[in-house]
């Protein structure tokens, strides 16, 4: 039994000193023994495989279709005007009386129907469906069996990914959290020198490596002559909470959030000992004037780190970018949009909040291939004279969009949880309106 | 009015859904939850259309009826829905869909009330009760044709015998 006892320990130790020295020593100094580099190089040769072969049987059962869209139906972009006007052409114009047919619901059911089938908002609400299948049951939707290799491989893979590679990254994130405490708190007792600032920095961007690491990420950056200055704020497409471990892994940030209790509450109070966060406290957030009035302050001090900020306000399943809030963009300060796009073959990064807390999204993530990403830093915008806070978002929006290739919608993220403002129906109404009487009155709407 | 779509699906049940309507994938959903959908002026009506007659609750096979109304009509199809009494996305039935979003009360006939009522819904608050009055009485004028001021589905189908049914109230699916 003691032997027992000692052997374990000692295998332990050996884990430890083994992940100390191969993973985390590296990390810390930004450089990679190219581990990382071959597993993933083994990773994609292996899903490449496995979906030729999935391909292979689904083309005897079926034609491929060739588009590669992943909508249900075919949506007919007539505007309302145009719509309305092919359903009348079938009789003359009465005189008097406002225009008027029995056929113009057609086009409200028609698009209300359709946007019952498949709509833009919701969908964004949940996971992105895969073309085809990764090899996680997670994605798996349609699961048909294919062939014993198929099957053997991926029972491998479940046996690789939880007892090899989620313990793994479990303990790197422990270490990467707790030395983010550690570091920060004794970085923070030390008195106001440069050196302060420059070993806060290094503090943070080594434990947010640890934490990458931690999900096996392989990012991308792209464009890092943009990178974001002091005294500005960078705002970014909002996934999941791992954005912040991403963009931190390259560089200083000045967090933007609500005082937590709990771990968060320990995090945060050590990180704002080393370098100055935003917290507020929750009755602050109410407050619009008081929270912009801080955020201006920390921008003015050249001396303080860009503020990030993800004005979507909520999770979004990154395949596209919603309604920016125009708060951040009222402050007027310089803005540095960052687009983040994940690679879904390899796990899918979206936080879906209602159906996962926090915990168990961590270890979904923790037991995925790996989390592979791109990160591209847009030049800097400013707001033009004449253009109000919402046109301003939405440029910055679009921008951002197009980069990451997400799809660019007017919705607000809001609608995950809450109900759509009256004032849209108001809107089409004024529209249909203007069809049925505004060609009689002559007036323009 | 309840929203919830109760999901009690089988295999087998799939299969029969699938030859009754020509569907072959289910989805769940909770209506009000779709924008697009809440801020349709005949959003409610539409949704109200799901429901069977003094029910709340619509389970997938009438959803998945329901939505057969909007299938595009394919002439091979005739051959092979023999069995059935008449395919639920043919243009009559098509019609018979419209005509139930402004039969509030179904009886069968859209009464003056009832056609104000719809027309309220679709042009907000922009046009005065006078003006659409007049405009619901012009409507029912041209289509009454026995008299009785109101609109019977015969009478319905006269009036829109020259429009695309078949095309507008049609959805294409992609796969």
């Amino acid at each position: 039994m003691d032997d027992f006892w000692i052997l374990a320990l000692w295998a332990l130790k050996t884990w430890f000193y083994l992940i100390v020295c191969l993973i985390m020593v590296p990390a810390m100094f930004g450089f990679s023994l190219g581990v990382s580099e071959t597993y993933m190089t083994i990773l994609v040769k292996t899903l490449e495989w496995a979906t030729l072969k999935i391909q292979k049987v689904y083309a005897e059962e079926r034609t491929l279709n060739a588009s590669s869209s992943s909508s249900l139906i075919e949506r007919e972009d007539g505007s309302m005007e145009e719509e309305l006007e092919e359903l009348r052409r079938s009789r003359p114009k009465p005189p008097v009386g406002g225009d008027f047919t029995l056929s113009d619901s057609f086009y409200f059911t028609r698009r209300g129907i359709e946007s019952i089938v498949e709509d833009e908002v919701t969908q964004r609400f949940s996971s992105e469906e895969l073309v085809s299948w990764n090899l996680l049951t997670r994605t798996n939707v349609d699961f048909q069996y294919i062939s014993l290799r198929l099957t053997l491989l991926y029972g491998l893979g479940i046996v690789v990914r939880y007892c090899i590679l989620a313990p793994l990254r479990i303990t790197l994130a422990c270490i990467g959290l707790s030395w983010l405490v550690i570091g920060t708190s004794a970085v923070g007792l030390l008195p106001n020198w440069r050196m302060k600032f420059w070993l806060s920095e290094w503090v943070h961007v080594m434990c947010y490596r640890i934490c990458a690491r931690g999900l096996s990420a392989t990012i991308h950056y792209h464009n890092r002559e943009n990178k974001p200055q002091k005294g500005s704020i960078c705002v970014a497409n909002h996934t999941s909470p791992i954005d912040i471990v991403i963009l931190c892994n390259d560089g200083c940030y000045a967090m933007v959030g609500q005082v937590h209790g709990g771990l968060m509450g320990i995090l945060q109070r050590a990180m704002v000992r080393s370098c100055p966060h935003v917290w507020f406290e929750r009755a602050e957030m109410k407050d619009r004037h008081l929270v912009t009035k801080r955020l201006r302050d920390h921008v003015k001090d050249k001396t303080k780190l860009p503020i990030l900020i993800f004005p979507e306000g909520t999770c979004v399943n990154n395949t596209s970018v919603m309604m920016f809030k125009k708060g951040s963009f009222e402050i007027g300060a310089t803005i540095y949009p960052v687009a983040i796009k994940y690679d879904p073959k390899f796990g899918d990064a979206f936080w879906n909040s209602s159906k996962y807390s926090m915990v168990s999204y961590l270890l979904r993530m923790m037991t995925s291939w790996a989390l592979v990403l791109n990160v591209w830093y847009l030049p800097a915008m400013h707001q033009q004279t004449g253009e109000d806070a919402v046109q301003f978002a939405n440029r910055v929006k679009s921008a951002i969009a197009h980069k990451g290739g997400l799809l660019d919608l007017q919705w607000d993220g809001g609608l995950k949880r809450g109900k759509v403002k009256e004032s849209f129906k108001e809107e089409q109404q004024k529209q249909y309106s203007s069809m049925v009487v505004g060609n009689d009155s002559g007036s323009s709407d | 009015m309840g929203s919830r779509a109760s999901t009690l699906l089988r295999d087998e049940e799939i299969e029969e859904i699938k030859k009754e309507t020509g569907f072959s994938n289910p989805q769940s959903l909770d209506f009000q939850k779709i924008p697009e959908l809440a801020i349709n002026p005949l959003g409610d009506r539409i949704i109200n259309a799901f429901f069977p007659v003094g029910e709340d609750q619509v389970n997938f096979r009438g959803f998945m009826q329901t939505l057969a109304h909007f299938r595009p009509i394919e002439d091979n199809e005739k051959s092979k829905n023999a069995a059935v009494s008449e395919p639920l996305n043919s243009r009559t039935n098509k019609l018979l869909f419209a005509f139930r979003l402004y039969d509030l009360d179904r009886d069968d006939k859209i009464s003056r009330d009832e056609l104000l009522q719809v027309l309220r819904m679709m042009v907000g608050v922009n046009i005065s009760d006078d003006q659409l009055g007049s405009i619901a009485d012009r409507t029912i004028q041209e289509a009454d044709t026995n008299g009785d001021n109101s609109i019977s589905f015969t009478e319905f189908i006269k009036v829109l015998e020259k429009v695309d049914v078949e095309q507008k109230m049609s959805i294409r699916f992609l796969h």
